[in-house]
């Protein structure tokens, strides 16, 4: 920076206005005359739509206004002279409010007189105390009701309807208005009445809605392209004016030749065409302008607007330096607050460091290693703003020249800040902040803690990585964005970073009461589970799971919750969870606790030790967790869903009863005597029923297989601890797997009254219409395995059908609540301060300092006793 | 008087005393001036409510009147919100 001093300024108010013929004149730099782009030897033709005042595409040329070259010339607007005038489409609507509001004969508004001065009081006020937007409504309001007025007040002249016939033509009853007369109405209204319009007059007319000169904008707007094979295309807009030109070119010869007045019209209307879609080539009345391909030509209007248009590609969304993307993988030795970065990846990111006498020595091997050394720098920043890049053959000579105040952009290395994110970003935990941790691969490394909040899985994801490159950022996305800093969700107030799949099993199993071990073995899998501290370890020769476990514990902490085991047994001895002095005492520890959004007993954790010892209770658990699993083997057999005789033939029973009882009711239904359900028609009512049936069967099949079922095996674990798959799927497996719905109901469609062609003709049973009573484990018939594909593919197309939608619903939402915020006395504000919600929530509770929404004042009682 | 006559005179009650309409209140001058004090808001920041709401006709409400709502809410059990009435 020099030694200028920075101006402030303060932005108090942006007024919109209309450019006037005689302002675009004067700001034109040429005259447009001829559709021709370029002469004989390419040279751009003078007056033609490339002319070299309107600035410079090609290299080599001179702009001839400012004498600049490519790239330094912003370009200059040039003008044409409309031969008749013509409708601007944007402005349509408010030309039709003035046509109505206004006399016919003289162009007053038709209010009286003693009442403007009061509407104008009126309107200030409500902006004053309103806003802008409810000023406009009531503009709108006034213009609507003096539609109805008949008589101007002020010369007593009888006023015809106006209508506007799409997209451009003014109707008064039933003669045409050309825009000749449109603009000479305009014309006659006086600046006092316009403020009623919401146009200030100092700086728009209303007839300058209506176009005589159209301005021409710069040839850099429209830079044409050289294609591989010498040829040129030029730009949608310049085609489009090139349309303009020679249409208006001919309007004039005509005119000037005395054509008949309905060629001149045409050619009008023509004309009008052209110019409304080179403003605006998405207006729903008119067949878009098309290229020789078909495909519609891109004017001024959708340059800029929707998702593809300049705000939300080019200045909302815009592209970052210093971040990578690849496939993701999982890496359960790494932190949770990290992110492995391949080595690749390493060397391309840069952190950029500040030269100081303290750090040089350490700056400059960096430098000596070259760009193609790991940890090496691939820029040197000179103080005066000069970046080198730094190869083997310059390097020597650029360490001779480092001193203080160098900037040097090393690697990525261990423990450097960067901001990990996968989209859909839905949620302020779909970007957070990671340390580094550099490792060989290809693949970015996460801990499948983490994989909740991101939603992600392994099966090809990707995710982006960035780099904060200054301090400021550095330390903001540490402290705002930083893992440990979102482990509480601020929608429910429990962890979503938590214990899941095989380091819950792991952690059930060895905690289950009865699990005992060897010292020795049990030193070894807390030592491989990076746990060292074996002071709490018992000294005895054996040792249950539950002295194992406490070894992660802190030694002050207490608890008590429940075990999922709680819900169906409570007398369990495992179904309590008691923590005293760091002690498990009783309980196993399962999803209830260990899982992301239900796990109290790691909320508890985290209220009393904080955030950051949270990281490592979180990497103590897994390890612990994945540990006994290497240690005692965690397979699942396919004897796990065997049943015994006894329970097969009772599932067996219990599906011939269910057949008898769907059989019963189809024929209450065929001689209508079945109990129909409020608001149900008889067959709704029929299928209701047997659907209940048949699922009240896969239920009790479910409870049936898990009481059978061998308690110790492995698939007995993932299901009894929460880790994964319920008792459903294990019936699925072993007996049946039930009934397949298709849009709510049971499979209807396909053929003419059944649902396959080896069914018979009107069949309602339960076989016909999609019901499999049988596992995966004997395998399904062809008509089952058919029915199954139909849901599969029908669930398929539905996820694929609402993700667009909901994404555009959440837009949507988050839009209109991206301002809202609590203030200081709890209320909920919007951006003008104007309440929304009196108490935030309505109990002005901040969730995420809650334990599950709530506070739980029994534990805060005891724990001050 | 049969069955449907009956019904159709019940469901003629005021709409205020239906469950679902939660309880409205005029609240007096010097109530207003404190809550406009405790927030630190004029009325124009207050959310609106009709002055010809079915739910305050049984107030005669006027313009620039607050109306105290108190409303069931499964966070905080009872919530109260104000609104100011508005003639248009």
């Amino acid at each position: 920076m020099n030694n200028e001093r920075p101006i402030y300024k303060y932005i108090d108010s942006i007024e919109f206005g209309l450019e006037s013929p005689k302002m675009l004149k004067s700001i034109a730099k040429a005259k447009i005359v001829t559709p021709e782009l370029y002469d004989k030897e390419g040279y751009p033709v003078d007056g033609g739509l490339m002319d070299v005042r309107l600035g410079v595409i090609d290299p080599g040329l001179r702009c001839k206004t400012d004498g600049q070259k490519l790239k330094e010339s912003l370009g200059h607007f040039g003008y044409m002279e409309l031969a008749r005038p013509i409708i601007h489409i944007s402005f349509i609507d408010v030309i039709l409010g003035v046509l109505r509001s206004t006399c016919r004969t003289c162009g007053r508004i038709l209010i009286p007189d003693d009442k403007v001065d009061s509407i104008n009081a009126e309107l200030d006020k409500i902006s004053l105390d309103q806003g802008l937007s409810e000023r406009t409504d009531k503009i709108k309001k006034i213009i609507a009701n003096l539609r109805t007025i008949n008589k101007c007040p002020h010369c007593s002249e009888k006023q015809k309807k106006i209508s506007l016939d799409k997209p451009s033509t003014f109707m008064e009853e039933d003669r045409r208005l050309s825009p000749i007369e449109v603009r000479a109405r305009l014309e006659r209204v006086p600046d006092e009445d316009l403020s009623i319009f919401g146009i200030n007059h100092l700086v728009a007319r209303p007839e300058w809605m209506v176009l005589t000169v159209l301005p021409i904008p710069p040839v850099t707007v429209r830079p044409s392209i050289t294609l591989e094979s010498g040829e040129r295309s030029e730009d949608d807009l310049t085609h489009k004016l090139g349309d303009i030109v020679r249409i208006n070119q001919r309007l004039f010869e005509n005119i000037n030749a005395g054509a008949p007045e309905i060629i001149i019209e045409d050619l009008w209307d023509l004309l009008q065409y052209h110019v409304t879609t080179f403003f605006d080539n998405e207006v729903a009345q008119l067949p878009p302008a098309r290229h020789r391909s078909g495909q519609p030509l891109k004017t001024l209007v959708s340059r800029i607007k929707s998702k593809e248009g300049r705000i939300r590609t080019n200045l909302i969304g815009k592209r970052t330096n210093f971040s990578a993307r690849t496939v993701i993988s999982p890496d359960p030795k790494i932190d949770v607050n990290e992110v492995g970065v391949p080595e690749g990846i390493a060397m391309k990111l840069t952190v950029p460091e500040r030269v100081t006498e303290w750090n040089m020595d350490y700056l400059k091997e960096f430098v000596k290693k070259g760009n193609k050394e790991y940890p090496g720098a691939n820029y040197i920043e000179r103080p005066d703003g000069k970046r080198k890049r730094i190869t083997d053959e310059v390097k020597e000579q650029l360490l001779e020249e480092i001193q203080p105040g160098f900037i040097i952009e090393r690697h990525l290395m261990d423990g450097d800040i960067s901001l990990f994110n996968r989209q859909p970003s839905l949620h302020r935990m779909s970007m957070m902040c990671h340390r580094v941790k550099v490792l060989p691969g290809m693949t970015l490394r996460l801990n499948p803690a983490v994989c909740e909040p991101y939603n992600a899985d392994f099966d090809g994801d990707e995710m982006n990585l960035h780099i904060p490159q200054t301090e400021e950022a550095r330390a903001e996305s540490e402290i705002l964005m930083e893992v440990q800093t979102q482990i509480i969700s601020p929608r429910y107030g429990l962890s979503t970073i938590a214990c899941i799949q095989d380091s819950i099993s792991g952690n059930y199993i060895l905690t289950r009461e009865g699990f005992e071990m060897s010292r020795n073995e049990a030193i070894d899998i807390l030592a491989s589970a990076g746990i060292t501290n074996f002071a709490k370890l018992p000294k005895k020769e054996r040792v249950t799971g539950k002295e194992v476990f406490s070894c992660v514990l802190p030694d002050d902490f207490n608890f008590e919750g429940k075990s999922r085991l709680h819900k169906s047994n409570p007398k369990d001895p495992d179904s309590i969870v008691k923590i005293v002095n760091g002690k498990l005492i009783t309980g196993v520890l399962d999803k209830a606790n260990l899982g992301g959004g239900s796990g109290l007993l790691l909320r508890n954790l985290h209220k009393k030790y904080g955030r950051d010892k949270i990281i490592l209770f979180l990497r103590d658990l897994n390890g612990l967790g994945a540990e006994v699993l290497m240690k005692y083997g965690f397979t699942s057999k396919l004897s796990d869903i065997d049943l015994t005789l006894e329970a097969s033939k009772k599932i067996e029973d219990m599906k011939l009863e269910t057949e008898k009882d769907v059989e019963k009711l189809i024929t209450q239904y065929r001689e209508g005597k079945l109990e129909q359900l409020p608001g149900r028609s008889m067959l709704e009512s029929l299928e209701g029923k047997i659907l209940e049936r048949l699922n009240r069967l896969r239920n009790s099949a479910g409870e049936l297989v898990e009481a059978e079922a061998k308690g110790d095996t492995t698939t007995m674990a993932m299901v009894k601890s929460g880790a994964r798959g319920n008792t459903i799927n294990l019936a699925q497996m072993s007996t049946i797997v039930g009934q397949q719905a298709l849009r709510g109901g049971r499979i209807g469609k396909g053929y003419r009254d059944r649902s396959l062609s080896c069914f018979k003709k009107g069949d309602l049973g339960s076989n016909a219409r999609g019901f499999i009573g049988r596992g995966f484990k004997s395998g399904l018939r062809p008509d089952e395995m058919f029915f199954m594909a139909m849901t599969g593919r029908d669930s398929l197309m539905d996820t694929a059908l609402r993700t667009p939608k909901s994404g555009y619903l959440y837009r949507r939402l988050a839009n209109a609540m991206q301002d809202l915020k609590v203030e200081y006395d709890f209320s909920v504000r919007d951006a003008s301060k104007k309440i929304v919600q009196f108490m935030y929530g309505e109990d002005g509770l901040d969730v995420s300092k809650t334990e599950g929404g709530v506070i739980n004042v029994k534990s805060i009682v005891e724990s001050i006793k | 008087m049969t069955e449907k006559q009956k019904n159709s005179k019940e469901s003629k009650k005021e709409p205020v005393e239906h469950v679902l309409v939660p309880k409205h209140e005029k609240i007096s001058e010097k109530e207003k001036k404190e809550l406009f004090e405790f927030h630190q808001i004029e009325m124009k920041d207050l959310p609106k409510i009709l002055i010809t709401d079915p739910g305050i006709k049984h107030l005669s409400p006027k313009e620039n009147d607050v109306i105290k709502i108190t409303r069931n809410s499964s966070t905080a059990g009872k919530a109260i919100f104000y609104r100011g009435v508005v003639s248009e």
